[in-house]
């Protein structure tokens, strides 16, 4: 579905992702995993389009993207769930939600897709007329991903849902990340919380400086010695 | 207070909330160009000139009343504006500069040559619009016979704040009910997580831009009926979409409103009681003190704390 091929990307004079590939299977979730300043939100960026690759291709469902605007790739299929939700924040979550559905069937279907996502956030429901800023952190996040759901994405990608949320919020968003995968959506997840991404993942790439060190299945990863040593603490 | 006084006192904060009306407007402008651009456009007033000498050639050779030049004069400068977002500023965005503002700079530029060029074709004579209801207006012993007191509201500025109300309310509903209008708010508010909903950001620039020059043109139009036009009239009406707009916040559309409406009452009530030409000078206090005590606006004294 997804193919990252070979891609390298300099903020300025500093390279920070080196020469990354890896690719995403129609109805996977997938995970990028590692610390701080690995290159993992980097990544997201590049397939959205927020930063360009100095080299490399990204492949989605044989499309080029290096051809599509960044605000088409939404139309593609696509939708990045970002770092810090990124709300309007002086609009209403109403607005928000309309905000993720402005093209296509997306538009067309907006009522019953946001029918839908307050079934499936019904604090969103109560509070439809507040503003995005002023909502609690679980709930902007809820609300960062139904604005994501807005647009039916065909691969949702979410940028560290479960930071700054509390233990039972993030296992909340967690379980929300499985349904919407068994919905039909293909997930691709960046996280710093290893371990509980790796046991909900299909597969997984572990980034260190910029490259891919190690991949392998979920489950694989939470055995293999290094990221035991590196990421889980034990 | 004897009722002459009070009589001068309600006189002049009504010609205050009129005048703020239209100063509202020319904010609004400014602040949808700002909240979408990030930049003070420094050409605005010039704008409004532009689309007065529309106004006034209408009016001078085919004889159409300002009032019907705002549906002519607000799309051209629409088209203005476009175009001068599209070839002029668009490529400025993108060049890496020395000062990361030169796109305000280039603004000053567009103004001076706009002004200039207004110069040339019309010469600095100061022009107006001579209509026939100009010193018309309506009094309140006329509705109401035993009124201790007598307010006028002259005909000419009434219909221009009609009018400004109108195209507010218009803007409004554009901005808080249609997908482009909320793709707009979007893109002022965070233009990142627009793109990544499917917002063309380059393209609610230059709506934008064009949107803010529209309404300062349509402003323009609802002033020539009560003001006197020259080339150089623009830069005073930036400063006073600057000054609205530091009041207001920056890029508040309801900030801009009332910051308008303030400005409008405080410039009348300091040309009522300290005399005409200090009117400029009260603006500028205003600045001054919002700057140093309300630099967030003043709406930022009502939001509360997030």
């Amino acid at each position: 579905m997804l193919e990252i091929k070979n891609i390298n990307v300099f903020y300025g004079d500093v390279q920070v992702i080196r020469d990354i590939s890896f690719k995403v299977n129609e109805g996977e979730i997938v995970a990028l995993v590692g610390a701080n300043g690995a290159g993992k939100s980097t990544t997201l960026k590049t397939i959205s389009g927020l930063v360009k690759p100095e080299s490399g291709e990204i492949i989605f469902n044989g499309t080029h993207l290096a051809k599509v605007e960044p605000y088409r790739l939404i139309e593609h299929g696509i939708v990045h769930v970002p770092e810090g939700r990124r709300l309007f924040v002086d609009m209403s979550v109403e607005e928000n939600l309309d905000m993720g559905s402005l093209k296509g069937a997306a538009k067309a279907e907006r009522e019953k897709t946001r029918e839908m996502v307050y079934k499936l956030f019904p604090r969103l429901l109560e509070r439809k007329k507040q503003l995005g800023g002023t909502l609690s952190g679980g709930e902007q996040q809820m609300l960062a991903i139904g604005r994501g759901l807005m647009s039916k994405p065909k691969l949702m990608m979410f940028d560290e849902p479960s930071l700054g949320l509390a233990p039972i919020l993030v296992r909340e968003i967690f379980s929300i990340l499985g349904n919407i995968r068994e919905e039909g959506t293909t997930v691709l997840i960046v996280e710093q919380n290893v371990k509980q991404t790796l046991s909900i993942s299909d597969r997984a790439y572990v980034l260190e400086n910029g490259r891919v060190v190690i991949e392998g299945t979920g489950a694989d990863l939470l055995n293999d010695e290094h990221v035991k040593k590196a990421y889980l603490g034990v | 207070m004897t009722s002459p006084q009070l009589e001068v006192l309600l006189q002049t904060i009504i010609a205050g909330l009129l005048l703020g009306g239209l100063y509202a407007l020319i904010g609004i402008g400014m602040t949808l160009i700002m909240g979408v651009m990030k930049i003070i456009n420094l050409a605005h007033g010039e704008l409004m000139m532009v689309a007065m000498y529309i106004a006034y050639v209408l009016y001078s050779s085919f004889h159409i009343d300002p009032y019907l030049s705002v549906f002519l004069a607000a799309p051209v400068l629409f088209l203005l504006g476009v175009l001068l977002q599209k070839y002029l500023i668009t490529p400025v965005l993108r060049v890496d500069a020395i000062i990361p503002e030169n796109q305000v700079i280039l603004t000053v530029g567009i103004g001076m040559v706009l002004s200039n060029v207004a110069a040339i074709i019309f010469s600095s004579d100061y022009r107006s619009t001579p209509v026939d209801y100009s010193t018309k207006a309506w009094y309140l012993t006329d509705i109401w016979k035993g009124s201790p007191i007598e307010l006028s509201l002259s005909m000419p500025w009434s219909v221009s704040f009609v009018f400004a109300v109108l195209i507010t309310v218009a803007l409004w509903f554009f901005l808080a009910k249609t997908d482009l209008g909320k793709s707009i708010r979007a893109t002022a508010q965070d233009k990142d997580a627009a793109t990544l909903m499917g917002v063309n950001v380059g393209f609610m620039r230059i709506v934008s831009f064009g949107l803010g020059s529209s309404l300062v043109g349509a402003a323009g139009c609802l002033f020539i009926p009560i003001y006197y036009l020259y080339p150089d009239l623009g830069g005073q009406f930036t400063l006073i979409a600057f000054v609205i707009t530091i009041l207001g916040g920056l890029g508040s559309t309801v900030g801009a409103i009332v910051g308008g409406l303030i400005l409008g009452v405080f410039e009348s009530l300091t040309a009522t009681y300290i005399g005409m030409g200090w009117a400029p000078v009260g603006r500028f206090v205003i600045f001054v003190l919002a700057l140093i005590f309300i630099p967030g606006g003043i709406l930022s004294l009502f939001k509360r704390r997030r």
